[in-house]
């Protein structure tokens, strides 16, 4: 028989139909299985998705492959140096970083004031107002590493302060809202830091989830900041960025070993440098997320193939119950090429039912846990969404194993006898 | 192809059939020769066990015999294959059963239809015909009814009216008032009577006898073979349709 004029025949989909509505409860049934499981596979990998995504918006202000290194004590004796000394890192050090380990795209070297280690915060003055803020020695690489959103009209620091020593400064918002009248344009205005003068050249935007920075914060050039608070040529730690397909563990090695051969550490010495890699931070959760997308797909297929035998198994039993009646179409001429197909299109349309519903229901879950989280700026949830191929793919899978599925109460179906049918009472 | 005048619809010869029970084997039709001509209305009798329904399966095509010769419209059926066996029944053969075997969530125009779509009709066309055999049996006004919201006579006319509705060369009837009272009984045998005077071969087992004297031959079975063949006097039954 021509199976694909049966399938594209009117008539067909009328018996179909018709078999299937007047068996209301098991069809019911029987979707519901299939239902779930494509249900349960587009909100679990939608909502792996929007966790990936949510992350990754998390993660959107500081370059993905970027690590901080900062000196701590020695901890081992080495080349005539007692324990427990303070290594600085100096500014020569970037060099050096850079012509061993060519991974490296961007170093920016930061020093402080009242971030760390009971160091005193800058005291800023502007008429009458006086606050104290942190305050950092900037390069302009830092914005290449971690993104620093100015607010319109100003700027960040650039090569030109850095080579003039401008008295040039990036304030934070809040510093801002403290210092200046509402209506006041700060840009150009000097304030006094540490009783010199410094002009305002912008105004950065907070943003979360930036380590200890604050929205309070105030950057000036690295050449400025040395020279008002006399560092020389120490640099506190150094930011540093590495190409996106470099392996950012091993750059965080190598870098650590560049700098305990320039400080004289022991290279088994583990406690001279802290380092927090945020690279590697990162690997790690987006391995969680790509864990969780491919449970979801894992859990989905499950629960889409116990639907499917779900299927099966209803089909097999309303075979049974439906002896009798296949018996008589078999008397009246339905051959068995017929009663396959008519018993193959019910589970494959059954499936295919039954998917399209269980993705558009989860699809509406979806639609929903995004409208409620998307005010929440502290749960990394966003955009949650499952790409098309996914879905088709899903109702693909599903449709092919209906139809294997759906083979054996077909062969069931025809394996019985008209006969033991119609003299089944 | 045989060059016979008069046309035997049904011509078998030496039909033997046995079923394995166990580990025996019960023989049921021990040689069954029987010729039907067109336009005959035949009654099977025997008591039960005597092969009466053996041999209308075989007629039927629902059962394959052992051993013999079945021509069925001078067409010789033997080791047909599930398909054209359908196909066959589909074209020469209508059933009507005791039970009536209705299915339960088709309507009576529906199940009279059903036929037709193995035929191969359109819906259109099965429609215009399943109705016109539904007002044939009497049942026009019925036609959307659903087989639970019918008497027992009522179904066995629609199960008549599905079986005539295909145009078989035979209409095989299996016990078709064993399920009825006397007066719906003699409602389906009218109708048997008058399908028949318009031409159309029947054969009705039974195993009442007043029944099988509303036909006009009657072929009585024991233990597998034909012990009696006989043409009678037709109790013609009052038209109550």
């Amino acid at each position: 028989m021509n199976s694909l004029k049966v399938i594209f025949d009117l008539d067909t989909w009328q018996e179909i139909f018709g078999s299937i509505a007047k068996n209301k409860t098991r069809t019911v049934i029987t979707v519901i299985g299939v239902l779930w499981g494509i249900f349960i596979y587009i909100t679990l990998s939608g909502a792996a998705k929007g966790l990936d995504n949510g992350f990754e918006r998390e993660f959107e202000d500081m370059a993905m492959n970027s690590m901080f290194v900062w000196p701590k004590r020695t901890s081992v004796p080495y080349a005539g140096f007692k324990v427990g000394r303070y290594p600085r890192f100096t500014i020569s050090n970037v060099k050096e970083l850079k012509l061993q380990i060519p991974e490296i795209q961007y170093i920016a070297p930061r020093n402080a004031r009242g971030v760390f280690g009971g160091s005193q915060p800058a005291s800023v003055v502007y008429k009458e107002i006086s606050r104290t803020y942190n305050i950092y020695g900037d390069f302009p690489e830092y914005t290449k590493i971690a993104t620093k959103k100015i607010y319109k009209g100003g700027r960040f620091i650039n090569e030109e302060d850095q080579r003039n020593n401008r008295k040039v400064c990036v304030i934070g918002e809040r510093t801002q809202e403290e210092l200046f009248e509402k209506d006041e344009n700060p840009l150009g205005k000097y304030i006094r830091i540490n009783n010199v003068y410094f002009q305002v050249i912008g105004v950065h935007k907070y943003l979360e989830g930036g380590g200890f920075e604050t929205d309070g914060d105030i950057f000036i050039p690295f050449n400025t900041f040395r020279n008002l608070y006399n560092t020389g040529l120490e640099v506190d730690w150094f930011i540093i960025a590495a190409y996106a397909d470099a392996d950012v563990v091993a750059v965080e090695k190598n870098v650590k070993d560049v700098l305990k051969k320039i400080h004289k550490v022991a290279p088994e010495d583990d406690r001279a440098f802290g380092s927090f890699n945020l690279g590697e931070v990162f690997n790690r959760i987006s391995g969680f997320a790509n864990g969780m997308t491919f449970l979801s797909l894992v859990v989905g297929l499950a629960t889409i193939f116990a639907g499917v035998i779900g299927i099966g198994n209803i089909l097999l039993i309303s075979v049974k119950e439906r002896t009798k009646e296949l018996g008589v179409r078999r008397a009246l001429g339905a051959t068995p090429g017929e009663v396959r197909t008519q018993i193959l299109l019910e589970s494959v349309f059954l499936t295919f039912i039954a998917g399209v519903v269980g993705i558009i229901l989860g699809a509406a879950v979806l639609a929903i846990i995004n409208l409620v989280t998307q005010d929440l700026s502290d749960f990394p949830y966003t955009n949650p969404t499952v790409p098309i191929p996914f879905v088709l793919g899903a109702l693909f899978t599903m449709v092919i194993l209906g139809t294997l599925i759906g083979l054996i109460p077909a062969q069931r179906a025809v394996s019985i006898k008209p006969i033991d049918a119609l003299r089944e009472q | 192809m045989t060059t016979k005048k008069i046309i035997n619809v049904i011509n078998i010869k030496n039909l033997q059939k046995s079923y394995k029970i166990g580990n025996s084997l019960l023989h049921v039709l021990k040689g069954i020769d029987l010729d039907i001509k067109e336009g005959e209305l035949v009654a099977i009798m025997g008591s039960s066990g005597s092969g009466k329904s053996t041999l209308l399966n075989i007629l039927g095509m629902l059962d394959l015999a052992d051993k013999g010769k079945y021509l069925l419209d001078d067409v010789l059926i033997e080791g047909l294959t599930e398909t054209t066996a359908a196909n066959y029944r589909n074209q020469f053969l209508g059933f009507v059963f005791q039970s009536f075997n209705l299915i339960n969530y088709k309507n009576a125009l529906e199940n009279v239809a059903l036929p037709l779509y193995y035929q191969g009709f359109g819906r259109k066309i099965r429609q215009a015909k399943a109705l016109e055999y539904l007002e044939k049996v009497g049942l026009k006004d019925w036609a959307t009814h659903l087989p639970s919201e019918l008497s027992g006579g009522q179904k066995q006319r629609v199960a008549i009216a599905r079986a005539m509705a295909s145009q078989p060369k035979v209409l095989l009837a299996d016990e078709p008032t064993g399920a009825l009272d006397s007066k719906t009984s003699n409602e389906v045998m009218s109708l048997i009577q008058q399908i028949n005077n318009e031409g159309k071969t029947i054969l009705v087992v039974t195993h009442e006898l007043d029944i099988a004297h509303m036909c006009k031959r009657i072929v009585t079975l024991k233990d597998g073979v034909i012990v009696e063949d006989q043409n009678v006097d037709q109790v013609i039954v009052g038209n109550h349709v």
